[in-house]
């Protein structure tokens, strides 16, 4: 469980800056709130005075009834323990500005545009403000409380249409434009002129070089997606090439923004479950488990003993198909078409049967309650596991080993091609396998343990080169651990309920705020919630590894050739439904 | 008269309808033919492509009804599988890829995002249904299909082929303008443009103020 | 020496050709049916499945496990002279903790006193905004909706559920879900044994 910021660092910080920064002194908040204008000087101390080099989430919340927006940034030591929250507070009246952390932290830099476009915070001192999920031109900010959207029924879930009188309509008919749009008033779409992304060029245009030794190059751009067969989904990359090399590199993401965190903060607490699933599709389970710690920190309630195991073994089974399919699809990307990818979806059916049987579903699988789990794991399903994770699993993985570790072709594909060094990866808030290929163990099943990893034995998956091949070896590496956590798992396992709570849909939840994060297959999984005592949350915010792992894109890609940026980006196990959520 | 009795070998065709035997007949090999080999365009949206994935693959192995062969270009491609969320932002270079796609080709909703805003309806960067644009020729509920519904969606979707005539299908048709299955590309506005509906909105718009 | 680990790749590729023809053979020897068949599909979804993988969708189809979900169902028993007598009543709790919002349900009145019985006129589904989560089968207090095991279910317009096209009888649901459905009636059963003991305890009392 994570502790507050332990006493010694409030003395610190704010004997450090009397008058500069608080506590907070909010019930069910910790951290501490500082000065706007002193932000920039406070942050700096914090990464070099106190050692807190990873800044892994920067968001917003608009307190519409106290007049005031927030901005939130937790920051994290690469070495473990508990964090530190600090946080700004400015008045709600536009513009809001807050000044830029991408200087100290530059892992700050896209969750900056993210707040900046989602509500509407100006950032002073960001390089390059745009908006990032949204399209530039769309009217106002989403996630603002006084924003309604188009399809707006009610301020919460449930709905009061659907029940007594539920006479069904569709909310196009409740829509003058029979669509969910809405436009400004008199609007003349004839005489809107497109913006056609002539900010993103420009953003690109500071790499742009004239000419050398008299001669004039151009630069070329090049757009990669949002339909490329390579790029994971609907991710779009803006390129500039020197020749063959990339000089200048802008990620374009937003094409699968389905609104998440708005969706969430109209939901209940519990009906947030389902949607999280489809944060990560590859690992419902992991997400399910993300939310769960997060919502029961706040609820202040304990999880069944059976239920932590339950929870374990899904997530380390969800660990293991990810990497697998991480393996097949790299070596897709590479051009090695279809074998390993077939090989590792065999795997990852069988692992996908056994999520079916526990909770109906393959893929989505909504399988975790506040207190526990929604039904117990039967028995057969429990000697299907062990038959998997005993007999069948370690044997696959080395077949796999066996198929490509020293295949020549592979190995001087990817030996010694950079991805990413421990220190930039720090820098821009990498974590999961990418940073632990780097050479930082930086694991938070270890680093800022979760439910009951600590009784387990294993170790943290660590390489130290960072290069591509380290890259791909440490995910079969974690695929060894987690089979070795999932052995003992699946021996130890108590009997005893699967909930500590009673089945309610309705969940009280005390005010007050929660991170919580887990080690998802990517990297750091962390939700921000922030309650106010009603049945749903006040603000729901998602800070997936995929989003912020893409802030390192640029310093990877940069230098290297085009014909490893397809690599480098499978690298990166990018996941959109994640990434744009 | 079914199809079924006209093929069989000692059935006496009648002499004015002959022409039209020698249609149902080419109509069945033209048929078999392209239910056979719709090559379906690689492209995938959200979660959805997964499970299409999966599809692919060896357990469920789409290859058995000849739509293995994923194409990245929609020049190849007979039939998009729209698999997953459609968002405003990405509605306009679904447009382009549908409109390079050549004659003959289908229009595959899979999930509910795809046929109708699915969960994420409500929100402001979701498209209520591919088929607002498109002309969708199945639907495929659930969220996400499995494997084995994609698959029994594909089968609808054969089912629909079948029932094609060569005769009066509007690709070969001289009369029907070339661009029969252009839909102009949607511009990104304050919000999503369509411009099918540009005098739709400028009045909408308007009467907004009215009111 | 440059080659041997392409060797040795190729090695497990060609391992695994031959491993459906040893796999098949064996299953020849022993007179038994790979494919086709119960045992041989689930043989090939357990551990020891090798070589060909593939479950021959239309012909053959995955064994689907009992809590399998798909788009929800409501659940009538019969009654007599083949009355439905549909098991909801109509309290709203599904469309309640329903995430998408995706159930509608209009409440019946009754004709004379305009006071709401546990029936419902009219319940909506909307199966294009389902996200098949299953809460409302989780949360229903009188198993009166349960998530379907049908999949195939594809068309050639949009899927919107009334009544008629939701209502399925308890057989069928005793036919998909058989354990969910001996625990529902063993509670069921209990239930109404409870309740009758109370009665007949209270009775002599007054």
């Amino acid at each position: 469980m994570m502790t507050a910021p332990a006493s010694t660092t409030t003395i610190d910080l704010t004997q450090r800056f009397p008058g500069v920064v608080t506590p907070d002194a909010r019930p069910g908040y910790s951290g501490f709130i500082v000065e706007k204008d002193k932000l920039v000087e406070v942050a700096t101390a914090i990464r070099d005075e106190l050692g807190f080099d990873l800044l892994t989430a920067v968001t917003g919340v608009d307190y519409l009834p106290e007049n005031k927006m927030e901005v939130v940034y937790h920051a994290y030591k690469t070495t473990g323990g508990p964090g530190l929250v600090f946080r700004v507070q400015v008045p709600r009246v536009d513009p809001v500005e807050v000044p830029s952390l991408v200087h100290v932290y530059p892992s700050a830099d896209l969750q900056e545009r993210e707040a900046w476009d989602l509500l509407g915070i100006k950032f002073t001192g960001h390089p390059d403000l745009r908006r990032i999920l949204m399209w530039e031109g769309y009217e106002g900010h989403p996630l603002r409380k006084d924003w309604q959207e188009p399809f707006y029924e009610e301020e919460v879930k449930p709905f009061k249409s659907r029940w007594p009188d539920g006479k069904f309509f569709m909310a196009e008919d409740r829509n003058p434009f029979k669509d969910n749009l809405k436009f400004p008033q008199n609007f003349d779409p004839e005489k809107w002129i497109p913006e056609n992304d002539e900010m993103l060029y420009q953003s690109l245009k500071r790499y742009t070089v004239k000419s050398e030794d008299g001669m004039t190059t151009d630069r070329i751009v090049v757009n990669m997606g949002p339909q490329h067969p390579s790029t994971h989904g609907v991710f779009r990359a803006a390129l500039t090439l020197d020749g063959e090399t990339i000089v200048g590199l802008k990620p374009v993401v937003g094409y699968l923004h389905r609104n998440h965190d708005k969706i969430g903060e109209r939901n209940t607490f519990l009906q947030n479950m389902p949607f999280t699933d489809r944060l990560d599709y590859f690992n419902s389970m992991s997400n399910n488990f993300g939310y769960a710690i997060t919502v029961e920190k706040l609820m202040k309630i304990p999880v069944a003993e059976r239920a932590e195991y339950i929870r374990v073994i899904m997530a380390e089974l969800s660990r293991i198909q990810n990497h697998m399919v991480f393996v097949g699809m790299l070596l897709n990307d590479l051009g090695a078409m279809y074998t390993p990818a077939l090989y590792a979806f065999e795997e990852r059916e069988l692992i996908l049967d056994i999520f079916e049987a526990v909770s109906g579903s393959r893929m989505m699988c909504n399988y975790f309650r506040f207190g526990g789990v929604v039904r117990d794991v039967p028995d057969d399903v429990l000697q299907k596991i062990k038959d998997l994770v005993f007999d069948r699993l370690p044997g696959k993985t080395d077949e796999f080993e066996r198929l490509l570790s020293e295949n020549e072709v592979l190995v001087s594909r990817l030996k010694g091609v950079k991805v990413v060094d421990a220190e930039t990866a720090v820098k821009y808030g990498v974590t999961g396998p990418v940073l632990r290929a780097a050479g930082v163990p930086y694991d938070l099943r270890r680093a800022d343990p979760y439910s009951v990893y600590d009784r387990f034995d294993w170790d943290v998956a660590v390489r130290h080169n960072g290069d591509m091949y380290d890259n791909y070896l440490i995910r079969i590496d974690e695929i060894r651990q987690s089979l070795r956590i999932l052995q003992q798992a699946v021996k130890t396992i108590p009997q005893g309920p699967i909930n500590s709570q009673k089945p309610q849909y309705q969940v009280r939840v005390p005010a007050g705020e929660s991170y919580g994060r887990i080690e998802s297959p990517k990297g750091e999984l962390a939700f921000y919630v922030v309650s106010n005592g009603k049945p749903n949350p006040w603000r729901y915010h998602v800070r997936p590894a995929s989003f912020v792992n893409i802030t390192c894109l640029e310093q990877m890609c940069i230098g290297t050739k085009i014909a490893d940026f397809v690599a480098l980006l499978g690298m990166l196990d990018i996941v959109m439904g994640e990434l744009d959520r | 008269m079914e199809n079924e009795k006209l093929s069989l070998p000692q059935y006496d065709i009648p002499e004015d309808i002959q022409n039209a035997v020698a249609i149902t007949t080419l109509d069945r090999l033209y048929n078999w033919g392209r239910r056979s080999s719709v090559w379906p365009l690689m492209f995938g949206l959200a979660c959805c492509a997964i499970e299409m994935i999966a599809a692919q693959a060896g357990r469920y192995d789409m290859a058995r009804f000849g739509m293995e062969v994923m194409r990245p270009t929609p020049r190849q491609a007979d039939m998009m599988l729209v698999s997953g969320t459609v968002t405003k932002k990405m509605v306009p270079a679904i447009i382009r890829l549908y409109n390079q796609m050549p004659e003959p080709k289908y229009v595959v909703a899979m999930g509910a995002c795809a046929s109708g805003g699915g969960p994420f309806k409500e929100g402001y960067n979701v498209v209520a249904g591919i088929d607002k644009f498109l002309p969708v020729d199945v639907y495929i509920p659930g969220c996400p299909p499995t494997p084995q519904a994609l698959i029994a969606g594909m089968i609808k979707l054969q089912e629909k082929i079948d029932k094609q005539s060569i005769k009066k299908a509007p690709w070969y048709n001289k009369k029907v303008k070339e661009d029969v299955n252009f839909v102009p590309v949607p511009v990104l506005g304050p919000d999503l443009m369509d411009p099918r509906r540009y005098e739709e909105i400028k009045a909408a718009a308007a009467a907004k103020e009215g009111a | 020496m440059y080659g041997k680990g392409i060797l040795k790749g190729l090695s497990v590729t060609w391992k695994r050709f031959w491993d459906t023809y040893l796999d098949d053979i064996s299953w020849m020897i022993r007179g038994k049916k790979r494919y086709h068949s119960e045992e041989g599909i689930k043989h090939r979804s357990s551990k020891n499945t090798r070589g060909i993988f593939t479950v021959q969708y239309p012909e053959e189809r995955l064994i689907l496990p009992e809590e399998a979900r798909y788009v929800p169902f409501l659940v009538y028993d019969e009654g007599a002279e083949g009355k439905k007598e549909v098991r909801c009543t109509s309290c709203g709790i599904c469309a309640k903790v329903c995430p998408p919002q995706c159930i509608w349900i209009v409440r019946s009145n009754d004709p004379n006193t305009g006071r709401p019985i546990p029936e419902p006129t009219e319940f909506y589904i909307d199966a294009d905004i389902c996200m098949n989560c299953g809460f409302c089968a989780e949360y229903c207090p009188f198993d009166a909706i349960i998530m379907d095991h049908d999949f195939e279910i594809a068309s050639y317009s949009r899927n919107v559920y009334n009544m008629e096209k939701l209502l399925k009888p308890a057989s069928y649901y005793k036919s998909i879900r058989p354990e969910n459905y001996a625990r529902n009636e063993a509670e069921r059963k209990a239930k109404e044994a409870a309740k009758a003991a109370k009665a007949a305890g209270a009775a002599p009392a007054s």
